[in-house]
């Protein structure tokens, strides 16, 4: 680069850039939160819920699954699992139940994590808390 | 016998041998996922598939870290022409952060999950559970008191010494990656706060706050070996970081699009991040550029062909594979399928692990007394394990990316085949992957090999 492009003309875009880029971005994320209440289902965020999500990262569901297409790509997205099983909180608890505890030969089968009933029931809780947030149309189907 | 300016820069030869060491650990886990992907039940259920994944993107991010950590105490003594603040607490340092991660991968592989998040106290702060950032919380306590440590040292040796551009941005990328980290101790029980946050640690450390010290070891090994003027160089790496925030911040913006957050971001997260490449196009050209206009040449040939790579390889990674599935239409149909797998591998081989071994590369014949480089033979096979790790780390890109566009076309349009079926489907994918791996160790175990090779000493020095 010439001369005419001097180092502190370069010193100045990168410290002047990336502050307002910076402020920008604060901007954005104090702006993001005053509208979350429209899309984020918080009104569904019961005691229930809470422990759901607490059993959600204490078993790592997210190291196989995805989870609003955040997560693991070994075993099906759950964002929209709840919808998926015909909006029935009893069929994901049944599926959990009936994992064998030795696996299925040759298949990728999800552990037995002999959660108690009301765990159970709070990742169900859980899950259809998430099903219910406002995620702009994803995905594009019923297979997540 | 040494053959270093500064003694203390000797401390980075642990944290480089760590790096090496964590590096294996984690290939050979991603042999075993590799296979569980194609081989349902193998190690079932003593190892399942989210335990295995743990142990190895855990380990990726702790053998980069040591090498980051390596790379600064061996830069910054030389950039600020003074021994470093103390070679004692770096040491001290290396144990306490290699025991603790030690520890934390035994306890995923030891016990349930659930016991680890019990006997660690997860209770009286969940911050587990969440991708990337399943440590016990103790664990995470840990790493922020190393970061500390391993920053304080860094400045009491940088701010007393020489400030070089390096040295600036370097800092400036060290100090960010432990402020931001800091979020990964904020989980709100609302998942869309949660997620929104959670990518200020993993957005803003590899698009953002890493690429500074990316460029930082770049420039730097890019001076030393191809004598190409620091005024240059300055210019050009404070332009790539420049680069690097303007277009990556806002571009955190493209992971806010289907997660309950304001549709506005589908625009700005798309502008921006299609932006993104641009800083590593910039390490491309410079790379290319100071080894084109070289005023010297180095004996290390093996340095400089891993210099060059880097900036190949995380363009083609980050820059193109990223921008391949960014723009909010094209990612509504492959968010969360294998072309994000693709990605991920090359940007991370491409932009961190070589970034690290480049660095290694330079540094271990001065740490290991071997003079400016080590012998021919030994950057023979040096040079040998680069193409092998390199060439099937594309292929591996490759295959995961035709098993994406499988995958978004069979489960993502119309009505859709349901995740299992599709995955039989594009199982002969996943088996060429795992061929591509087992290559891709080959090379690995050849990189260390290269490491005990004897060989003439190199006559051509420049010392």
């Amino acid at each position: 680069m010439s001369e005419v492009f001097s180092k502190s003309m370069a010193r100045n875009i990168y410290f002047g850039g990336s502050m307002f880029f910076v402020f920008l971005f604060l901007g954005l994320t104090w702006h993001t939160n005053k509208e979350l209440p429209k899309t984020d289902n918080r009104q569904a965020i019961t005691e229930e819920v809470a422990l759901g999500k607490k059993v959600w990262e204490e078993n790592n569901c997210v190291g196989c699954h995805s989870l609003l297409g955040e997560g693991a790509y070994f075993a099906p997205e759950l964002g929209n699992v709840y919808k998926r099983f015909g909006n029935s909180k009893e069929a994901i608890k049944a599926f959990m139940k009936s994992r064998p505890v030795e696996g299925i030969p040759g298949r990728r089968s999800m552990p037995q994590f002999n959660l108690t009933e009301e765990e159970l029931d709070a990742i169900a809780e859980f899950l259809k808390y998430s099903s219910e947030i406002d995620a702009a149309g994803w995905p594009p189907n019923i297979q997540g | 016998m040494s053959t270093l300016k500064y003694q203390s820069q000797a401390v980075a030869k642990p944290y480089f041998i760590a790096a090496i060491g964590l590096f294996v650990g984690q290939i050979i886990f991603g042999l075993i996922l590799g296979l569980q992907y194609v081989w349902g039940d193998f190690l079932f259920p003593e190892i399942p598939f989210n335990v295995a994944r743990m142990v190895h993107t855990n380990l990726l991010i702790v053998w980069l870290l040591f090498g980051f950590f390596g790379a600064a105490y061996y830069m910054v003594p030389e950039e600020s022409q003074r021994e470093l603040h103390s070679p004692k607490l770096a040491m001290v340092l290396f144990w306490v952060f290699l025991i603790a991660g030690a520890l934390t991968v035994v306890g995923y592989l030891a016990v349930p999950y659930a016991t680890l998040a019990k006997i660690t106290g997860n209770d009286l702060l969940p911050t587990m559970g969440r991708e990337f950032l399943e440590q016990p919380t103790i664990t995470k306590v840990g790493i922020v008191v190393v970061a500390l440590g391993f920053l304080y040292n860094i400045a009491m040796t940088i701010l007393p010494g020489r400030k070089t551009v390096v040295n600036v941005v370097l800092l400036t990328g060290l100090v960010g990656l432990a402020v931001l980290f800091l979020f990964s101790f904020y989980n709100p029980i609302n998942l869309v706060k949660d997620k929104f946050y959670w990518w200020w640690v993993v957005h803003l450390w590899v698009e953002g706050v890493w690429e500074l010290i990316l460029g930082a070891i770049l420039a730097y090994v890019l001076i030393k070996t191809t004598g190409i003027d620091r005024e240059v160089v300055d210019k050009w790496l404070y332009l790539i970081v420049a680069m690097a925030f303007i277009t990556g911040i806002i571009g955190t913006g493209h992971h806010y699009y289907w997660i309950g957050t304001p549709e506005y971001w589908q625009l700005f997260g798309s502008v921006f991040s299609a932006l993104e490449p641009i800083p590593f196009f910039m390490m491309t050209l410079l790379a290319f550029g100071a080894v084109g206009k070289r005023k010297r040449d180095h004996p290390n040939k093996a340095t400089v062909l891993w210099a060059m790579g880097t900036g190949v390889m995380a363009f083609l990674g980050a820059g193109v594979w990223g921008f391949l599935h960014t723009l909010s239409p094209v990612n509504f149909y492959t968010h969360g399928t294998q072309i994000t797998a693709a990605h991920g591998h090359m940007a991370f081989y491409g932009a961190y692990a070589m970034i690290v071994i480049t660095i290694i590369s330079y540094a271990m014949p001065y740490l290991r007394g071997q003079g400016n480089a080590a012998s021919w033979k030994q950057q023979y096979v040096e040079m040998w394990s680069f193409w092998l790790m390199t060439i099937s780390m594309v292929f591996i890109t490759l295959f995961l990316t035709g098993a994406g566009i499988l995958q978004t076309w069979l489960q993502r349009f119309d009505d859709g085949l349901p995740f299992m079926v599709v995955q039989d489907k594009i199982a002969i994918f996943y088996w060429m992957r795992e061929v591509a791996g087992v290559v891709f160790f080959l090379g690995l175990i050849l990189y260390i090999v290269s490491f005990f090779v004897k060989g003439e000493k190199n006559e051509k020095g420049i010392a």
